[in-house]
């Protein structure tokens, strides 16, 4: 145990977890957004939810684990099962290829050099001094959430609840 | 080289650009909705690294409420696709133009 | 002061008459005319009433601060003195006559209580000018006059001719007011008070203070008398304002509102000089005489009074002019009696012939309506000066003043107007109620109920007796500081002081009245347009001065109106506003073009959008 701790804590492992992590989520993004084999939004989907789990190796290596857990438990579970729930459910033919218009990719990559634009000016301003030190401990984040954030937390349960309400309604057959 | 905070906020960029060129670009909107996801989760890994290197907790803390707000968001979204689905039987963003008079 | 407060209750009895008969009454003719009748009665009471407490000699003034703009400080005040006191007496006394007279005569008018509230928003503006201490309220006041005497000539606006009447007196007065806003802008510019007692205090402690442009000052303001007195050459309106119901014609075109530009100049005296005044002489003496020849060949009853109502309208303003003031008011006063007389008996004619005004249809009326007979005559004989009736007095009074100003010309018009006043007035008094019936109507014509021939005979008693019961003194006190008072026997052999101009006047009445009735009794048709030819036919059109100025001001006016139009229509509608509409319209085209309906190209200006915010945000 010891042993694998200063392993994980030890530099070099560290950091070649960090670009296995991150490649691979970068990659099944890429294969999310832009599957040369496939065009149906199934592949998409299971695309993102290894995306969604290797996130949450990074997650881990930033010593997120409570958030490495929500990530897998809400975002691969549930909503993953809800969007193949749908998928199934509208019986979506496999979309033809289309061509790329011109006004869509110059579009995306301005879009793109943009936020390309900003990433680099922020980044230079950013300047660190302290080594990362935090400890994303459960019982720290469960202490902080239910003093210092307790207003906000019972607003998204309420905010929950609305979602639940619309969406029922939104799915019946017809309103009457 | 070591890992620092611009590494994990590279990674975060690179996601965010590459949902927002899927939410550009395709024309599949349950596509376009899980684009919507990964700039969401790019924002998260933002701030989960933020949160790391700042020594600050607040950070995770918004994480989680994005975590909640994004599965709302998502219910919500995905009952109005099928909603809009039922209605004229397409998903292509290129059918819905009926804001355009 | 004694009754500080009564003067006010004077002032504003008509004015709650006006709002009680318009919200509550207007239903009932009789209780309405009943409150205006007593709203005016009221105050002619309350106006005795004050003058018996005080005295005629009184002055004083009662006020309360109204408006404070920056420097200007404007009081809502009443000024009462010997002229504004006589003043009321005319107003309250002529109009509680005429009120009665209009209970009579208006009685099958359907509208008679808006007729009614009409005459007391009149009363109350008139009193309002008698009372100003300022000019600001006097100006007030003064279009109010100007409004109550629109709506009433326009009383019967199912006539087009009456409303065009009406629109006509309006506009005319306009005219004239505009003048009068200037004058009273430039008297507050020069002099920085609006106050009458401080400018005439200001102006005595240094007289070279309005300067140069004293004159310019003085003959602005005599414009607003110009309108309203219906001095030329804006007298056009007048004889056209004939139209609305014959009490108006009585109580606003003869007896006091178009007094008012009289009284106006009386009481801003002070401020004109020699220069200006000389010219307000020579206006009102030229006015008298244009409008006495008018006169003669007029046909309609009620004209032929308009006229001759001018024409002592342009004796006032002569009289003026030649610096006195107190001839000009006391022949304001008598005149505001018999010419009121004269009118309402006119209307009791009018009555008694079934609305006939045209004097050729008339005759023999002596024998019909011995009661209006009666008093036409003495009204006919107060007009002409015949002695001792009161406009023997006032007559005597202005042209004893125009010589002694050694102002012979001006002499001279006053008594040829006087021998042509003489002639007309037995010209329109021997064709109605002498000679033959020449119509049907008059031979049935009928005498008219008491409620109309009691203020006749009040109006009689007054118009006899006016001239020797001391009205001289009272103005006297006001303009002359040493003046003494005399006794009503001295009051009556006044004119025999000055022989002279007692004798041409009287000349000038025999005249006149020689050649009326040698011309006219028995007359079946007017025998002056084969005489006088071309000059009868000028009388009769009135020296074409409506054609003139239709053919001059009305053209050029419409012709201005028609390029404003024409601005209006190409310039600032066309092109302006077209150019506005049409860039928006062409905007509005052009960025609907980014309205592509495309989520995807919402979702690309959404990035754009805060990309923008966010380089704003960071820091260029």
């Amino acid at each position: 145990m010891e042993a694998i701790n200063n392993l994980i804590s030890g530099g070099v492992v560290q950091d070649i977890m960090f670009y296995v992590f991150a490649a691979l989520t970068l990659l099944c993004a890429i294969l999310v957004v832009a599957n040369p084999f496939s065009r149906s939004p199934v592949t998409s989907a299971m695309f993102l939810v290894l995306t969604i789990i290797s996130m949450s190796g990074l997650f881990l290596l930033l010593h997120a684990f409570f958030l490495a857990a929500v990530q897998i438990l809400v975002y691969a579970g549930a909503v993953m099962v809800l969007f193949l729930f749908v998928i199934m459910l509208l019986d979506l033919k496999e979309e033809q290829r289309r061509k790329i218009k011109f006004f869509g990719l110059a579009a995306g990559l301005v879009s793109v050099s943009i936020v390309a634009g900003i990433f680099i000016k922020s980044l230079a301003s950013i300047k660190l001094t302290a080594e990362p030190a935090l400890e994303g401990e459960t019982y720290v984040l469960g202490k902080l959430l239910f003093t210092q954030y307790t207003l906000p937390f019972e607003i998204i349960s309420i905010l929950l609840l609305v979602a639940m309400v619309g969406v029922i309604l939104l799915s019946k057959k017809k309103l009457e | 080289m070591h890992v620092s905070l611009h590494h994990y906020l590279f990674v975060s960029f690179m996601l965010f650009s590459l949902g927002l060129l899927g939410v550009i670009m395709r024309r599949n909107l349950l596509v376009i909705y899980m684009s919507l996801e990964l700039m969401l989760n790019a924002a998260n890994l933002a701030l989960v690294s933020f949160s790391r290197f700042n020594n600050k907790l607040d950070g995770q803390v918004l994480v989680f409420f994005i975590i909640t707000v994004a599965a709302a968001e998502v219910a919500v979204g995905l009952a109005l696709i099928v909603a809009l689905f039922r209605k004229r039987q397409s998903a292509h963003v290129e059918d819905l133009t009926s804001m355009k008079l | 002061m004694k009754y500080e407060n009564l003067p006010w209750l004077i002032l504003f009895l008509p004015l709650l008459s006006v709002a009680v008969i318009t919200l509550f009454t207007l239903r009932s003719k009789t209780v309405s005319s009943l409150i205006s009748i007593g709203a005016v009665v009221t105050g002619f009471v309350m106006t005795l009433l004050f003058i018996n407490a005080n005295g005629f000699q009184f002055s004083g003034e009662t006020s309360a601060n109204w408006l404070s703009i920056g420097g200007l400080q404007i009081d809502f005040g009443l000024k009462l003195d010997a002229l504004s006191m006589m003043m009321l007496l005319v107003v309250t006394g002529v109009g509680g006559a005429i009120h009665i007279y209009s209970f009579g005569y208006m009685h099958d008018d359907e509208s008679m209580a808006r007729f009614f509230a009409f005459l007391s928003l009149f009363t109350f503006s008139m009193l309002g000018i008698v009372l100003a201490n300022n000019f600001l309220m006097m100006f007030i006041f003064w279009e109010l006059v100007g409004v109550s005497s629109y709506l009433l000539i326009g009383f019967w606006f199912e006539k087009p001719s009456a409303g065009d009447a009406a629109k006509k007196a309006f506009v005319t007065n306009r005219l004239g007011d505009f003048g009068f806003l200037f004058g009273i802008l430039m008297v507050w510019g020069l002099l920085g008070s609006l106050s009458f007692s401080a400018l005439q205090t200001t102006l005595a402690a240094n007289p070279a203070l309005l300067g140069a442009s004293a004159t310019l000052a003085g003959l602005l303001i005599f414009c607003g008398a110009m309108g309203k007195s219906a001095q030329f050459p804006l007298h056009v309106w007048l004889p056209d304002a004939m139209e609305g119901p014959t009490p108006v014609s009585a109580l606003i075109h003869a007896a006091t509102m178009v007094a008012a530009g009289v009284y106006m100049l009386c009481r801003t005296l002070f401020l004109f000089n020699s220069e200006s005044l000389h010219l307000i002489s020579y206006i009102g003496g030229f006015t008298a005489l244009l409008a006495a020849l008018m006169a003669v060949q007029q046909n309609d009853i009620k004209r032929i009074i308009a006229y001759s109502t001018l024409s002592q309208l342009g004796y006032m303003v002569m009289t003026v002019g030649l610096n006195g003031p107190t001839p000009a008011m006391f022949h304001l006063t008598t005149h505001a009696f018999f010419k009121a007389l004269l009118f309402l008996s006119a209307g009791s004619v009018i009555v008694g012939m079934h609305h006939e005004q045209d004097i050729w249809q008339m005759g023999n009326l002596r024998k019909k309506m011995p009661i209006t007979f009666l008093t036409f005559t003495i009204g006919t004989l107060a007009l002409c000066g015949v002695p001792p009736f009161s406009g023997f007095y006032s007559k005597d009074a202005i042209l004893t003043q125009a010589l002694a100003q050694k102002s012979y010309l001006l002499f001279g018009v006053g008594v040829f107007v006087a021998a042509l006043t003489t002639f007309y007035t037995f010209r329109l008094f021997f064709i109605v109620f002498f000679g033959k019936e020449k119509s049907k109507a008059a031979s049935h014509a009928h005498e008219s109920p008491l409620v109309m021939t009691l203020p006749l005979i009040a109006l009689a008693v007054f118009s006899f007796a006016g001239g020797f019961i001391g009205i001289t003194n009272n103005y006297g006190s006001q303009f002359v500081n040493h003046h003494e008072a005399l006794s009503m026997a001295q009051q009556f052999t006044e004119p025999f002081n000055n022989l002279f101009p007692m004798a041409c006047g009287l000349g000038a009445v025999a005249v006149g009245l020689f050649l009326a009735y040698s011309l006219y009794n028995n007359a079946a048709a007017d025998p002056l347009p084969t005489k006088l030819g071309g000059l009868a036919t000028l009388m009769k059109n009135k020296f074409y001065f409506d054609e003139f100025y239709e053919a001059t001001f009305i053209r050029a006016h419409d012709f201005l109106a028609a390029v404003a139009d024409w601005l209006d229509r190409w310039i600032l509608e066309g092109a302006i506003i077209g150019a506005i509409r049409g860039g928006t319209d062409l905007s509005g085209r052009a960025l609907r073009l980014a309205q592509t309906g495309n989520l995807q190209t919402y979702a690309f200006l959404f990035v754009l959008g805060v990309a923008l915010l966010l380089y704003f945000v960071l820091g260029k």
